[in-house]
């Protein structure tokens, strides 16, 4: 268990940070150009890590698959950012924001940790105004805010439906900054496909040039990982097309351990299903929850269009059941409730897999213009994608796999239990428990990136003997052959069946299997048949191309690779917490409202499962402990 | 399914950067018109999958309009005959049975083909790093309400900084130029308070990293406003063009 150690600091909870900040290790700054430093990822958390780490004076060396860092998935991000500034005057404050987070994430996340997030939340708003980010403002040219679920308090900040981008444009801009000054090495088009460890500890990569197909080596003394999450497991998902856990995966297969891995967010808002072509599912901001109402008809099988039903035939889902939070309850609540009222046959539409969203009540209240003005985006694109009027009729929206909240664990440091292997943003595990509020995602790759990395990875470089390893080690010679060796057989196999094709299989698997619901038979079953799927994957796929070019194909049936075994882990992760929490609903363990039942007493722990071999992990276990909010049941009534 | 759709689609194909490219012809059946036009294409590579063909290289991520990587001149036109939106965001509800389409990489001396559809935007990635930021390091900053902005300007800065990078602009130009591109992240900080100090650095800087990466000029034909997914206006390229002027008639290290 030595390996679990959190090292969270000593002292009260708002001297925690402040008392670390202070007894961690200073690299000297002439010296800190004598280190080498990988990010890999260029999305909130990697861009913002790399930038402050080049800007104190590291080389940094940035590896990224996409042609350009701003093509990152934080750029889909839409409705905002929270941070506990208080400028409404509403009653927010550090510490309201650590319970609403920590409440949140239904009392699955490390105290310390959230706390910490809380407390430099309002830094990154400063920054991101300094770096020119355009947050929407009041006539006054203060900031303004907007509400978000799963708080009272008005404390995000928004720019229009494209927060996400501003703020990833602002984290770009400071990292091509530093490319300009030539302290970052940027490497676009490049995949990391293996981390090298050496005596130990992490100390480079290696990654294949999408463009050449180059298999090549960087060797450093620290990596970090910020490469996302893993929604694309479920195949349909809000996440973009090529987000994927290749290198999260393939550093758990090399010792890092995987915590919680079965808490996955569904959200509540995305546009329903329209066929089998369906590539993704498209999000549609939580912040529309503000003004529209959640409804579905009252009497199952109620098949009029919604302006035929009558005010007294409709069920206002969230606010019949939630009457505090309303339609702002949580994700993984509102998603539930919209579940529930489909499966009980109240769906909206012809498939009945879905729930209205309705604004004539907004609009009758606030005037065309200033719903045109908060969502006027929103309302085109759900009209681009599905040809209907959101002005005239209500939305149609369904739940759909959005944000993965395990992920690599990290400590305090967010470093894994690979020392010198740093794990940032979506792709760790450590502040959202069993569920993430929303507009704390950009909050969290933010705040890893910009003011917690750039300390906590000198304590490590200055405490550290570091024996020099570069590329021609020959750790970088073995990674680079199981890189080749994985490559070829890949394309050897000439099977019937495409990536894309298995890839749907699993996602149906997992979606109806580990997905909103769970249950003992249904994980059990699940975990066979992805086992079979995987044997089939690897005798039966068909991979075209070659190795020496450009082959999306390729790409796309080593990500699905990785899949076919996190999923796996996904099943035996839910299987083994006999519990409700957050995301991770398992039918047997609910009250008779149908409300999530937690079980503190046995499951008040973080499950890091550490890779023995394929299909055989070993569960380590660290308990959280709450010092300052005593867990209980998590309500929004 | 009735209402499906029979295509034939002229797609570009060209192996690398340094081979010649052509046109090939494709049919594709059944397609849904609620499909969306990359969804089209991802059934159309899947049957080539099968048959163990090399599917088309085509870019795209997010799929709803805000990366700025899917880049494909659809029938002549960036991002497809709709204006405002990108080529994902397009669906097959605008074509009929039955249709032509021709299908085409961004074409700029600039933007070399890598393959297929696949061009190489790294030119605009120079263009950023030599000015396209604020010079703020982490930390030290005041806090975010000591800037005020009047609600006009932050409105305007946000139109030019809505710029998804995707480079629609360059290929809908006769020119290649990529003046909407640089104008609009110019803008973005010539707008704010927070790009007052490097403002004139920052335009010379950019505009002349533009020149060196072989992008044309600007002759005013407005074909990058109209095919630019989020319609990001030219008078953002007029507004370069003065703090350009400005910048010359202000510099203090005269060039002769």
């Amino acid at each position: 268990m030595a390996k679990l150690n959190a090292k969270i600091p000593e002292g009260t909870i708002h001297e925690k940070w402040t008392n670390h900040k202070f007894s961690i290790k200073l690299v000297n700054p002439a010296n800190k150009r004598k280190y080498d430093i990988i990010v890999v990822g260029t999305g909130l958390a990697g861009a913002s890590a790399a930038a402050s780490l080049a800007e104190l004076g590291y080389n940094v060396t940035v590896l990224t698959y996409h042609d350009s860092p701003r093509r990152a998935h934080s750029i889909a991000a839409q409705g905002g950012i929270n941070a506990a500034k208080n400028y409404p005057n509403d009653g927010d404050s550090i510490k309201r924001l650590f319970y609403d987070t920590l409440k949140g994430g239904d009392y699955r996340a490390r105290e310390g940790n959230v706390y910490r997030l809380a407390e430099v939340s309002n830094n990154i708003i400063d920054q991101c105004v300094a770096q020119g980010v355009p947050f929407a403002r009041e006539y006054g040219g203060h900031l303004d805010n907007r509400s978000f679920g799963g708080a009272l308090v008005s404390r995000t900040f928004y720019s229009r439906s494209i927060t996400g981008q501003q703020l990833l444009l602002g984290a770009y801009s400071a990292l091509s900054r530093q490319v300009g000054l030539g302290k970052i090495k940027m490497f676009t088009r490049r995949e990391m496909l293996e981390l090298v460890v050496v005596d130990g500890a992490a100390r480079g990569v290696v990654a294949r040039n999408l463009v050449t197909g180059d298999i090549e080596s960087y060797s450093a003394h620290a990596v970090c990982l910020a490469t996302g999450g893993y929604s694309r497991v479920f195949y349909l998902s809000t996440n973009a097309m090529n987000c994927n856990t290749t290198a999260i995966w393939r550093a758990h297969k090399k010792g890092a351990l995987f915590a919680n891995p079965c808490f996955t967010q569904i959200h509540p808002t995305c546009l329903p299903l329209h066929g089998d072509a369906q590539s993704k599912l498209t999000l549609m901001s939580e912040s529309l929850r503000n003004d529209g109402r959640v409804w579905v008809p009252l009497n199952p099988g109620d098949k009029r269009t919604p302006g035929q039903i009558p005010e007294n035939e409709r069920d206002y889902i969230l606010e019949r059941k939630y009457p505090t939070y309303g339609n702002l309850a949580p994700r993984d609540i509102s998603s539930r409730a919209a579940k529930e009222a489909c499966d009980a046959g109240k769906g909206a539409g012809d498939t009945g897999q879905a729930v209205y969203l309705d604004f004539q009540d907004a609009i009758k209240r606030l005037g065309k213009k200033v719903i045109e003005e908060r969502y006027g985006n929103l309302f085109q694109m759900y009209e681009l994608i599905t040809a209907e009027n959101p002005w005239n009729v209500p939305m149609r929206i369904y739940p759909a796999p959005h944000y993965t909240m395990g992920g690599l664990w990290v400590d305090y440091n967010l470093m894994s239990s690979i020392p010198g292997l740093y794990v940032l943003g979506e792709a760790n595990f450590s502040d959202h428990g069993a569920n993430r509020l929303g507009a704390s995602a950009l909050m969290q790759g933010l705040a890893d990136g910009y003011f917690v990395i750039p300390y906590t990875i000198g304590d490590y470089l200055a405490g550290t003997k570091f024996t020099p390893v570069k590329t021609d080690h020959p750790e970088f010679g073995k990674e680079t052959k199981e890189v080749t060796d994985m490559t070829k057989k890949l394309l050897s196999v000439k099977g019937k069946r495409t990536t894309d094709d298995i890839h749907r299989q699993l996602g149906r698997i997992m979606w109806n299997k580990v997905g909103m619901a769970r249950n003992k038979k249904g994980l059990q079953e699940a975990i066979k048949e992805i086992r079979g799927l995987r044997e089939e994957f690897w005798q039966n796929v068909n991979v075209p191309g070659s190795a020496e070019d450009l082959n999306q194909a390729l790409e796309r049936a080593g990500r699905v690779a990785d899949f076919l075994e996190l999923g796996e882990l996904m099943a035996v992760d839910a299987l083994d917490r006999n519990e409700s929490c957050g995301g991770h609903f398992r039918e047997e363990y609910q009250y008779e409202d149908g409300e999530a039942k937690r079980d503190d007493k046995k499951y008040s722990y973080v499950a890091a499962w550490e890779y023995e071999k394929a299909s055989k992990w070993k569960l380590n276990k660290e308990a959280l402990e709450f010092e300052y909010l005593k867990p209980t049941v998590r309500s929004y009534k | 399914m009735s209402g499906n759709m029979n295509l034939t689609l002229k797609i570009w194909r060209q192996k690398n950067a340094n081979a010649v490219g052509k046109f090939e012809t494709f049919n594709v059946k059944n397609v849904s018109p609620d499909s969306s036009f990359l969804e089209m294409l991802d059934v159309m590579n899947e049957e080539l999958e099968v048959k163990g063909i090399d599917p088309v290289a085509f870019e795209h991520d997010c799929r709803e309009g805000i990366c700025g990587a899917c880049s494909l001149v659809i029938n002549g036109r960036p991002h497809g005959p709709l204006q405002g939106i990108t080529t994902c965001q397009l669906h097959m509800r605008h074509f009929k049975n039955g249709d032509t389409i021709w299908i085409e990489p961004w074409r700029a001396k600039a933007f070399p083909v890598i393959k297929d559809l696949v061009v190489d935007r790294t030119a605009f990635e120079k263009i950023m790093q030599a000015g396209g930021f604020v010079s703020v390091d982490t930390g030290g900053v005041p806090d975010a309400n000591a800037i005020l902005i009047p609600k006009e300007t932050i409105e305007l800065a946000t139109d030019a900084a809505a710029c998804i990078g995707c480079g629609a602009c360059v290929a809908a130009c006769k020119n290649s130029s990529a003046m909407l591109f640089v104008s609009a992240k110019v803008s973005q900080f010539a707008l704010l308070p927070q790009g007052q100090p490097e403002r004139y650095n920052r335009v010379q800087a950019m505009v002349k990293v533009m020149d060196e990466q072989g992008f044309g000029s600007c002759s005013n034909t407005y074909a990058c406003e109209a095919e630019c997914p989020k319609q990001i206006s030219v008078k953002n390229i007029a507004r370069m063009n003065r703090e350009y002027f400005m910048a010359k008639v202000k510099t203090e290290n005269v060039e002769l």
